[in-house]
C-alpha cells in the first residue's frame, strides 16, 4: 500500500514552512537557478522573496525549457458549467449555498446546445464543471452527460466535487481522461473558515483526493491553490510537495498545475493576500524550473495583457472565451456567472493572438483508443 | 548527523555493499570485508555448501554486525529463482535475497521480464527482494509497485569496472525513486563509487573492483572512505556548474 499524502503533509507545519521560504537568501537563488535538476528546497529558494530580483533570469530559462519540453505549441480548452447547484459554503465562491442565485443544471438538450457552440469554435478538449449538489449532479448526472457528449470530444475533464475511488473508476470506464481538483489552500487550520458548512468542510478528504485518483489509474490530474486565500508562497510549496508525492507514487499518471487567483464574484469576498502580477509569473516560473515536464494551465481569469505575456513564460495550456455559469454559451448567456473572467476576447482572437508569436494552438492532442 | 540507511526492518550505517566472489582467497575476502566495514554482504547461492556447517566461506564472513545478503545468480527464469530463494531462505536462515536472473552467459545481462515476474512472486512469500536490474526507470517503478524493498540498477556490465555508464538512467530513477536506490555492477574505482553517492544514491555495491586489485586490503579502505565522502557531499549539497540563459529580449518587462 502506498503512503498517501496525508502522511508527508503532516509532518510539516505551515509557519515553518513559510519561514523557512521567507529565510531563503539570493545565494539560494542563484546557487538554484545554476542547477539542472532542482528539489524542493530549491523551489523555495524561487517563490521566495529573495528571489524577485532574479524574475528575469527565472523567465528566460522558464521559456528555454518549456520551449525544449513542449515546442511552440499551446493546447486549447474550454470549460462548460453543467451546474450552479451547490450545498457547500464557501466565502469566496459565487455559487456558494447561502447566494441568492437563480440556481440551474443544464438538461440533455441544453448541454447538446452548448456543446454545438462550441464544437464550432473547434474545440475537442472539453472541461465538464459543478458544484457540489450530489443528488442533482452527483456521478450518474455527470456520467450520464459525459455520455451524451464523448462522441464528440476527444478528451473529457471534469471539474467537480471529490468522488470515492470507485466513482473515479467508474468514470474513466466512461471515457473520463483528467480531474481537477484544488486543495483552495493547504493552510489547514484556515481551510475551515473559508469553507464553513458542506461536504467541501472536510481538509483531509480533499487532501486525498489526489490519490484517490492515482490509484484509480486516471491519466492525468490536475493540482492548484486559489491564490488569494493565504500567504501564496507556501501554498505553493504545499501544491509542489504534493506534485512530487504524485509522481513519485503514480508514475504513470500526467499532473498540470492552474493557478487561479480569486475574482470578484456575486456575494464576493476580496482576496485576503494579495497576488501581484509579478507574484503570479514567479510562481509560475519557479513550477516550471522545478518540474521540465508538468502542464501549466491558465484560464480566463487573468488579464489580456498578462495572456498575452504569459504564454512565453511556460503555460503550455490555455482556455478562452469561457462562460463560468451553466448555459452562459448559448442556453442562457445572462445567468449569473461563478466569477467574472477577465479576458473576454474570441476564441478565434486568442488563436490568432498565439499565431502571432509564433505558437501553434493545438484543439486536439488525445484519442480514446490509445 | 544520524544518516542510516533503512532497507525493511533494518538499518545500516555503512553504505558500501559488497560481494564475495573473485578473491584468491578466503582469508583475504575476509580481510578485505573487514577493512570496509561493510555490513550487508552477497553471497552466491551457488558457491555455498549449505549441508556443510564448516563452510569455510561461510565461515570467512560470519561476524555478529555481519547481514548475509544470499543472491540467485546463476537462474536463468523465474521459476529457478523462487526456488533458489527458498533454498537459501532454508540454508542461511534470511528471508532477504538479492535477485539475480542472468539467462545470458556472456554479459550477465539482468532479464527484466522474468526479474519482475519472480520479484513479485518472492514479495508475496515473505522475501525482502532486492533485485538486480538494467538501469531502467520504468522496470524501478514496476518493481516498486509489486513491493521490492529497493532497486539495484546496474552502472555497467557486472565485472567491467566501467564506471557509471548509465548515468542519465541512474539519475532519473534516483529522482523518481520511493525505495532505496543501491548502484550494482560496473563501479571499478573508488570515485566512481563516490560520483554513484554524490548523485544520490543510498548504497554501493562493490566486489570485483576489491577483489581483483592488487591490494584488496587496502583498496576495501578507500572505497569506504570513498563512498562515505560521497555521501556528505550529497548531503552537503554540491556546487553547481553555471548554465547561462540565452541572450534574448526581456520577457517580464511589461510587468513594470
Amino acid at each position: 500500500m502506498n503512503t498517501s499524502f496525508q502522511t508527508i503533509f503532516d509532518t510539516y507545519n505551515w509557519e515553518m514552512t513559510l519561514n523557512s521560504i521567507n529565510a531563503k537568501t539570493a545565494q539560494d537563488v542563484e546557487f538554484a537557478l545554476a542547477k539542472t535538476k532542482r528539489d524542493l528546497e530549491d523551489f523555495k529558494a524561487l517563490i521566495s522573496p529573495a528571489a524577485r530580483p532574479y524574475l528575469e533570469q527565472m523567465a528566460q530559462q522558464s521559456r528555454l525549457i518549456t520551449k525544449k519540453r513542449f515546442g511552440n505549441t499551446i493546447q486549447m480548452y474550454v470549460p462548460m458549467y453543467l451546474s450552479n447547484e451547490c450545498q457547500n459554503i464557501c466565502t469566496y465562491c459565487g455559487f456558494s449555498m447561502t447566494n441568492k442565485i437563480p440556481r440551474r443544471t443544464l438538461t440533455d438538450a441544453d448541454i447538446l446546445k452548448e456543446v454545438a457552440f462550441l464544437k464550432s469554435k473547434g474545440y475537442d478538449h472539453i472541461l465538464l464543471v459543478t458544484g457540489e449538489a450530489n443528488k442533482t449532479v452527483g456521478v450518474p448526472y455527470i456520467k450520464h452527460a459525459m455520455e451524451l457528449i464523448k462522441h464528440q470530444f476527444s478528451n473529457i475533464t471534469i471539474e467537480v466535487q471529490p468522488l470515492h475511488q470507485q466513482e473515479y473508476e467508474e468514470l474513466i470506464e466512461a471515457n473520463l481522461y483528467a480531474v481537477l481538483v484544488y486543495q483552495e489552500t493547504y493552510n489547514r487550520a484556515e481551510y475551515k473558515k473559508h469553507h464553513p458548512k458542506g461536504k467541501k468542510s472536510n481538509f483531509d478528504f480533499r487532501l486525498e483526493t489526489p490519490d484517490r485518483l492515482g490509484r484509480s489509474g486516471i491519466h492525468k490530474i490536475g493540482l492548484g491553490a486559489l491564490f488569494g486565500l493565504e500567504d501564496w508562497r507556501a501554498d505553493s510549496f504545499f501544491t509542489a510537495l504534493h506534485l512530487k508525492h504524485l509522481q513519485k507514487t503514480y508514475w504513470k499518471t500526467k499532473y498540470s498545475i492552474s493557478f487561479p487567483r480569486l475574482r470578484p464574484h456575486s456575494g464576493g469576498l476580496e482576496p485576503k493576500v494579495e497576488m501581484t502580477d509579478s507574484d503570479l509569473v514567479q510562481t509560475i516560473c519557479a513550477f516550471r524550473l522545478l518540474d521540465d515536464d508538468v502542464e501549466l494551465s491558465m484560464s480566463t481569469r487573468e488579464s489580456e495583457t498578462f495572456r498575452n505575456h504569459i504564454v512565453h513564460l511556460g503555460i503550455t495550456s490555455l482556455s478562452a472565451e469561457s462562460k463560468t455559469n451553466p448555459g452562459g454559451y448559448v442556453v442562457e448567456p445572462q445567468s449569473l456567472e461563478q466569477f467574472e473572467i477577465s479576458d473576454e476576447r474570441s476564441t478565434e482572437a486568442i488563436a490568432k493572438m498565439l499565431q502571432e508569436n509564433g505558437l501553434e494552438p493545438v484543439w486536439k492532442d488525445w484519442e480514446n483508443t490509445w | 548527523m544520524n544518516d542510516l540507511l533503512t532497507i525493511a526492518d533494518k538499518t545500516f550505517q555503512s553504505r558500501l555493499f559488497t560481494g564475495t566472489g573473485k578473491f584468491s582467497s578466503n582469508q583475504l575476502m575476509s580481510d578485505a570485508l573487514m577493512a570496509c566495514e561493510s555490513e550487508l554482504i552477497t553471497v552466491a547461492l551457488k558457491r555455498v555448501d549449505v549441508n556443510n556447517e564448516q563452510d569455510q566461506m561461510l565461515k570467512s564472513i560470519m561476524r555478529p554486525h555481519i547481514n548475509l545478503l544470499p543472491n540467485t545468480s546463476g537462474v536463468r527464469n523465474a521459476k529457478e529463482a523462487v526456488f533458489a530463494a527458498q533454498l537459501a531462505r532454508e540454508a542461511l536462515e534470511t528471508n532477504w535475497v538479492k535477485l539475480e536472473i542472468h539467462p545470458d552467459p556472456k554479459y550477465l545481462l539482468p532479464d527484466p521480464i522474468e526479474t519482475l515476474k519472480a520479484a513479485e512472486e518472492l514479495v508475496k512469500l515473505g522475501f525482502v527482494v532486492m533485485p538486480y536490474i538494467h538501469a531502467d526507470p520504468v522496470l524501478c517503478k514496476r518493481l516498486e509497485d509489486v513491493g521490492a524493498q529497493c532497486v539495484m540498477p546496474l552502472g555497467a556490465p557486472i565485472g567491467t569496472n566501467k564506471g557509471l555508464k548509465t548515468l542519465d538512467f541512474l539519475e532519473i530513477i534516483i529522482e523518481q525513486s520511493n525505495v532505496p536506490v543501491i548502484v550494482d555492477a560496473g563501479i571499478g574505482s573508488p570515485s566512481h563509487a563516490a560520483f554513484a553517492m554524490e548523485l544520490g544514491a543510498d548504497a554501493v555495491l562493490v566486489n570485483t573492483a576489491i577483489a581483483v586489485s592488487q591490494k584488496p586490503i587496502e583498496m576495501a579502505k578507500a572505497f569506504k572512505m570513498a563512498v562515505e565522502a560521497g555521501r556528505i557531499a550529497y548531503n552537503a549539497k554540491l556546487a553547481t556548474v553555471k548554465h547561462h540563459a540565452e541572450a534574448s529580449s526581456p520577457l517580464t518587462s511589461f510587468l513594470n
